[in-house]
């Protein structure tokens, strides 16, 4: 018999790679984003880690849980060390190999922005990848700036955090760099056409990626899917991608361009732990802005 | 010549590198208090438990259905949260 379906890049590109063993807590979006990008690249990725959960995740000596080059290092350096072998890799004469660098929301926002500005700046051949579970998770929890409006954390235990998310994406478009997107682990079709995407544009690449914590936002394990799908259908993460200077929105998140479509922010928040004591002039406040960045959205459309 | 001691060959074989390897943790299946049961009569073959499932142990294939590695499935029920079909129920573990 003939071979009559060809055989879907996911899963099928993407077993073998991340290997199974660990040490992620149970439901962790982190080997899950792995998995796509070892659909996109098998081995060949150098992942550059910086102190994050995912440099718990990979194990410790002798062990290593993804057959790929990983290189561990200190927490503001992950985009310097990246444009490095980025170069190292081009006076060799190596093109088939991936530099990515795999920071959190810490190592990119608050503590790595200064080294990633300037690999933006210079343009490496690299693709950053962002993933943001909103909190420093690796340590206990503490607040991050890219922890949302309202959210408890044990460094803000009793109101919540009173400031808004710093968008790291939109920092990143005002650096003019040829490629920028948000992505989020519900959507893995749509994070492998992205990073598709990525491999052809030569410069440097970042992506935002959403990755709800099970541990640190207080939910059961099994609802990390459903909740990062929430995020996106109640229209507070939204899924673009931004190249030749016009943002181009996403497929999965454009049905919520229409406000009476998306789903009530309610039902995102009462999922989770952490939005436990929250008021609802608080939650007011969180549709305020998710309102204001779909105008943001509308506007460089 | 003193020079020459001063040359230092790549070191190849001595450098700690970590190697890949199955089971960094241990034997993750330890940890697990439920576990996936699949009912192959319900399963659609769509892989979406597949594609989620953190730890990489499910395999989907289209002639006998999905199968799971319980020496490492961490038991996080995120499979069964995606089924389409509710092929997948958590059983509690003895």
């Amino acid at each position: 018999m003939a071979q009559t379906k060809p055989r879907p890049p996911l899963p099928y590109n993407m077993r073998d790679i991340v290997l199974p063993g660990d040490a992620a807590c149970p439901g962790c979006p982190i080997p899950m984003a792995w998995k796509v990008l070892a659909a996109v690249f098998r081995e060949k990725m150098i992942l550059v880690i910086p102190a994050c959960c995912s440099s718990v995740v990979v194990g410790a000596y002798p062990g290593n849980s993804i057959k790929a080059s990983v290189v561990h290092v200190a927490f503001a350096s992950a985009a310097a060390v990246a444009s490095g072998i980025a170069e190292a890799l081009k006076r060799r004469g190596i093109n088939d190999v991936q530099v990515i660098a795999w920071a959190g929301d810490g190592g990119t926002a608050d503590i790595g922005m200064a080294s990633l500005s300037g690999a933006a700046e210079r343009n490496h051949d690299i693709i950053y990848i962002m993933y943001d579970n909103e909190a420093y998770m690796n340590t206990g929890i503490q607040r991050s700036s890219s922890t949302p409006y309202g959210a408890w954390t044990t460094t803000t235990p009793i109101i919540g955090k009173t400031e808004h998310k710093k968008d790291v994406a939109r920092i990143m478009i005002a650096h003019g760099v040829p490629y920028v997107a948000t992505a989020s682990v519900a959507y893995p079709h749509d994070f492998y056409a992205k990073l598709q995407r990525a491999r052809r544009i030569k410069g440097f690449k970042f992506i935002h990626l959403h990755a709800p914590c099970p541990t640190g936002w207080r939910f059961d394990p099994k609802y990390t899917v459903h909740i990062a799908k929430l995020a996106v259908e109640t229209g507070l993460w939204i899924l673009y991608e931004y190249y030749d200077g016009k943002i181009h929105l996403s497929g999965p998140s454009r049905p919520y361009m229409d406000p009476a479509k998306r789903k009530p922010v309610e039902e995102y928040l009462k999922l989770q732990g952490r939005f436990k004591k929250i008021t609802p002039e608080k939650i007011e406040e969180i549709k305020k802005y998710a309102e204001e960045y779909w105008d943001w959205i509308k506007r460089h459309m | 010549m003193v020079g020459q001691d001063l040359i230092i060959e790549p070191i190849k074989y001595r450098v700690p590198l970590s190697k890949p390897k199955k089971g960094v943790a241990g034997k993750t299946g330890f940890w697990r208090t439920e576990r996936p049961v699949v009912d192959k009569e319900k399963c659609v073959k769509c892989w979406l438990c597949e594609i989620y499932c953190p730890v990489d142990v499910i395999r989907v294939e289209p002639e006998t259905g999905p199968t799971i590695d319980y020496d490492y499935c961490k038991g996080c029920g995120v499979c069964s949260n995606v089924c389409p079909s509710g092929a997948i129920t958590m059983v509690p573990e003895e």
